[in-house]
């Protein structure tokens, strides 16, 4: 049950970030999914990359809608605010509440069936605000809680546990994210986690719209023979295009890189990430080559991962609007009432 | 004999030619003359070419609605001519462009007829097609200031006050308005015996409609974050919001904006990003209407468990689903009070003209905070979008906003333990954090059962106190609750009970009442849950008319359900056509049920 805490028995020798912290106080409550659930997998990666990055537990904003991806901001940092909304609508309330205090760090946390059905709308419509968010997909193709419907990112021939198999076009939602604009689009799978970490943490820290898709199985209802989204069929098909490296500020990049494949990015606090090609044919900061790209071996039945694209260059969602860098709920009330005399001065206009 | 300074003027035109300023132009002259007038905008769901009304109440009495009356029609629209012949009430006039042949009485020889050649007049004075159009209707605005004796001194000073540096404009302006006059006063004797005269009732008072002193409000609130999907009759309000923002919401140091306007995807969006604002402690409002509602009512019930203050402003139109969006109803009542499954239910408040609007607009943040639960604004398209005469707002400069209970990091520092949903005042209302206060704070937000403590839960006994302990905090709301507006004639049994822009009409009624002998005691609501005294106010009387402006008796309803209102008492009297309610129609409903025999 999400309500019993886990035990808080670390060991003396742990490491500490920089605040002080282990790993430990990134923890939540115990899962209550299924063992072997992929998006367990998530949430420990989720808790690895907001250690390393020494991301203040109370600066860090849980959001989440409906669904088994939606339970598990109660499975990470227990010391961060959490909102779990309603079904679909986890861009809306983090949108509103980026508007009042955009100091805060917001996760937030979907599924398919909560980003591509019922909150397909929310999901396009923040990607076009360039909302400054990490917005993970916890994509397993099915619906969990409700016993293993189809969700719109079902391939084409997936097989379900009972029934025919899907004949409906699958929403993509790196490919959608791509066609909108989104500015950092990352793909990861919930067994890998070393690539999985570096992807979140870019996300985190980059400024704007970063989605990290990521394909995590349903053990229960989508991992059999026939699904294109068990882990079975992720690791055969998966194709790794891009390797990502995540540097922190004032540290130099020491790692050794072939000769032309490294291409570090700086971010907006000065934190480098350095994307290492895997396949040369690969460039991720072309929309229309990454498109291509991503289609042609979509078609051919393979999974891209890797950070696959990234604009560091367009504003995010406050810059574009001109606000001031303060969050608005802190603005001293006084200023913003123009007072008795300009009142005046505003109704003589109605006189 | 008539007397001065009672007359309703109507102007019959089509959408989209600019008569819109003429007739402001018209209404601005009677007002600067210290006359009291109504405006109403009858307006077509078009952008351009469909039969559009606007009708100037000219009241010496300062009486605030509709008289259901029209003594001068302007009928510039030939093809809404002859209902708006039969519209004049017996004895009025009638003004037509008489450049082209029209039936000029019909059937009505009751009503005098003017023809003035108003498109002949503007074509030989003025060059191009739009240029003629527009001063076709400013001639007719020359042409009543004859035949009403309106000052021209006035109109020019208001035409000079608009166009400002544009001399050439004021110059064609003022040739247009003498055009009218001055045929006028040639062919017709002038005044008629209906006219305006100078006079001293508009000292302190300004027109301005409730949608942007409701902007207005929300500014002076401090509000800081509106979300908003376009929705016709509110939208006027997010606009007004804007541009007072432009004004008055720029960081002097950066330069940079101290507000944030969305506008969302739709209304589902739209409170989404209101909860999650407020969540993070900024005041955060959206304006919508009906259909806005019925989007927004999983999230209200939301809000609403998960304890989160919001503030929607519901400028109503008629329903039910698309209904005349351009059209003014109350009845939204019922779906505002329970919006949501589940046991749902939210604080109204309902103001009467824009004056209330700007006072309710700061009321209902300070009444969400200190709730932690969504307050609707019941507006409607009658106080939102039509130009109404109230005395001037006022703020106290000391005014102090309440926020309610929010602990601040020393306090969470020195306290034990922070549970969010515990009783710990024993007024229902909980202790709340905000994001990045303090490590201690943090809680989960959510609309799953939950304890007194936060957690979630799924036991019986756990989830009943909460909903329990939501009771409570009901109570309290109503203690917080603005008084109803009571006034006693004399000593009775019968009274009239109203709800929002219902207050004008049932006023006049009650004075039209008396001189026939019918005394009434008034009541008018303006929050729900229901005030102690409306409570009583009911127990008091042995027949109440409940006059609101939708078919089913929704206010009627909610006091029953509120008060535990005996039902037979209430007697419902409803006008539901999506015109603005005006006093005969109070009077006359009144007065058949009194000749009922129910009437004390």
């Amino acid at each position: 049950m999400s309500y019993i805490a886990k035990p808080k028995v670390a060991h003396p020798n742990l490491p500490r970030n920089t605040l002080g912290l282990t790993a430990r106080d990134y923890e939540g409550a115990v899962s209550t999914l299924c063992a072997g659930c992929g998006h367990d997998s998530v949430t420990a990666a989720i808790v690895q990359a907001v250690f390393e990055l020494n991301v203040e537990p109370h600066m860090l904003a849980k959001m989440s809608g409906i669904g088994c991806s939606s339970k598990t901001p109660a499975y990470f940092v227990s010391q961060a605010h959490g909102f779990n909304s309603v079904h679909g609508r986890m861009a809306s309330v983090t949108t509103g509440a980026s508007a009042a205090n955009r100091t805060l760090t917001y996760i937030g946390v979907s599924g398919d069936g909560d980003s591509l059905s019922i909150g397909a709308g929310q999901f396009v419509h923040a990607i076009r605000r360039n909302l400054n968010m990490c917005y993970i997909i916890e994509n397993n193709g099915v619906y969990g809680l409700t016993k293993g419907q189809f969700s719109a990112s079902a391939d084409i021939g997936s097989k379900p546990k009972k029934g025919l198999p899907n004949q409906q076009e699958p929403i993509d939602p790196v490919s959608t994210a791509l066609s909108l604009g989104a500015t950092y689009i990352a793909r990861g799978f919930s067994g890998d986690k070393e690539q999985l970490v570096p992807l979140i943490q870019g996300a985190l820290l980059h400024d704007g719209f970063a989605l990290v898709d990521v394909i995590s199985p349903c053990v229960t209802f989508n991992d059999h023979e026939g699904s294109t989204k068990s882990y079975a069929h992720t690791r055969k098909h998966y194709h790794h295009v891009i390797d990502t490296d995540y540097i922190p500020p004032a540290k130099e990049i020491k790692a050794a890189y072939e000769e032309g494949s490294a291409m570090p990015i700086e971010l907006h606090d000065g934190s480098k990430i350095v994307l290492r090609k895997v396949d040369g044919n690969y460039d991720p900061t072309s929309r229309a080559k990454s498109f291509k790209f991503l289609r042609d071996h979509f078609n051919a039945g393979e999974i891209i991962t890797g950070l696959l694209y990234i604009n560091e260059e367009r504003k995010e969602m406050h810059d574009l609007m001109g606000n001031i860098d303060t969050p608005l709920s802190e603005y001293p009330l006084e200023k913003l009432r123009p007072g008795k005399k300009e009142l005046k001065k505003i109704l003589s206009r109605y006189r | 004999m008539a007397r001065d300074n009672d007359v309703v003027i109507k102007i019959a035109t089509v959408n989209g030619t600019g008569s819109a300023s003429a007739n402001g132009l018209l209404m601005k002259s009677i007002f600067r003359m210290g006359i009291p007038v109504v405006g109403k905008n009858y307006f077509p769901s078009n952008i351009q070419g469909l039969p559009t009304w606007y009708e100037i109440r000219v009241t010496g009495d300062g009486y605030q609605s509709r008289s259901g009356q029209v003594d001068l029609m302007v009928a510039m629209n030939a093809q809404t001519y002859a209902r708006d012949l039969a519209e004049v009430s017996p004895g009025g006039w009638l003004i037509y462009d008489s450049t082209w042949p029209r039936n000029k009485l019909l059937n009505r020889d009751d009503v005098t007829v003017l023809g003035i050649p108003l498109s002949r007049m503007c074509n030989e004075h003025f060059e191009g097609a739009r240029a003629r159009i527009l001063m076709k209707n400013i001639a007719y605005v020359g042409a009543i200031a004859a035949l009403l004796e309106i000052d021209l001194g006035t109109i020019t000073a208001l035409l000079e006050q608009t166009f400002g540096d544009k001399k050439h404009l004021i110059a064609s302006n003022m040739e247009a308005i003498r055009l009218g006059y001055d045929y006028a006063q040639e062919n017709f004797v002038c005044p008629l015996p209906k006219k305006v005269k100078a006079m001293d009732g508009t000292k302190g008072h300004i027109v301005i409609d409730g949608n942007t002193a409701a902007g207005l409000g929300c500014m002076y609130a401090g509000a800081t974050v509106g979300a908003w999907y376009p929705i016709t009759p509110s939208t006027s309000l997010m606009d007004a919001f804007r541009s007072f923002c432009s004004s008055y919401r720029v960081d002097p140091e950066s330069g940079k904006r101290t507000y944030c306007i969305i506008q969302a995807e739709d209304e589902l969006a739209a409170i989404g990003m209101v909860l999650g604002a407020s969540w993070n402690g900024a005041r955060s409002f959206t304006p919508t209407s009906g259909p806005g509602i019925s989007l927004m009512s999983e999230f209200l019930g939301f809000a609403y468990y998960a304890e989160l203050p919001a503030v929607v402003f519901n400028v109503q139109r008629t329903g039910p689903s698309t209904g005349m969006p351009t059209r003014t109803q109350q009845a939204d009542i019922l779906s505002c009070a329970y919006a949501s499954h589940g046991d749902t239910k939210h604080v109204l408040l309902f103001p009467a003209d824009p004056g209330e609007c700007f006072e309710t607009a700061q009321q209902a943040f300070d009444l969400a905070e200190r709730l932690q639960t969504p307050v609707m604004v019941l507006s409607d398209l009658d106080i939102g979008m039509n130009d109404w005469m109230v005395p001037e707002f006022d703020f106290d400069d000391n005014r102090v906003p309440d926020r309610g209970k929010v602990l601040t990091a020393e306090e969470l520092e020195n306290m034990e333990n922070f549970y969010r949903y515990l009783d710990v005042d024993g007024d229902g209302i909980p202790y709340r954090t905000l994001p990045g206060t303090h490590p201690k704070g943090s809680y989960f937000t959510r609309g799953s059962g939950h304890t007194k403590y936060g957690g979630y839960t799924e036991d019986s006994a756990e989830y009943q106190e909460v909903l329990d302990r939501l009771l409570i905090k009901w109570e309290t709301a109503r203690s917080l609750m603005p008084e109803p507006e009571i006034e006693y004639s004399r000593f009775n049994k019968a009274a009239i009970l109203t709800v929002g822009s219902g207050n004008g009409a049932c006023k006049e009624a009650i004075d039209r009442l008396a001189e026939q002998n019918v005394a009434m005691n008034y009541c008018r609501v303006k929050a729900f849950p229901f005030h102690e005294r409306v409570r009583q106010f009911i127990e008091q009387h042995e027949v109440i008319y409940v006059v609101e402006q939708n078919r089913d008796a929704q206010l009627r309803t909610l006091l029953m359900l509120d008060c535990d209102a005996d039902p037979v008492k209430l007697v419902p009297l409803l006008h539901y056509d999506g015109m603005p309610l005006h006093a005969a129609f109070v009077v006359e409903r009144v007065l058949e049920e009194h000749s009922k025999g129910r009437a004390a």
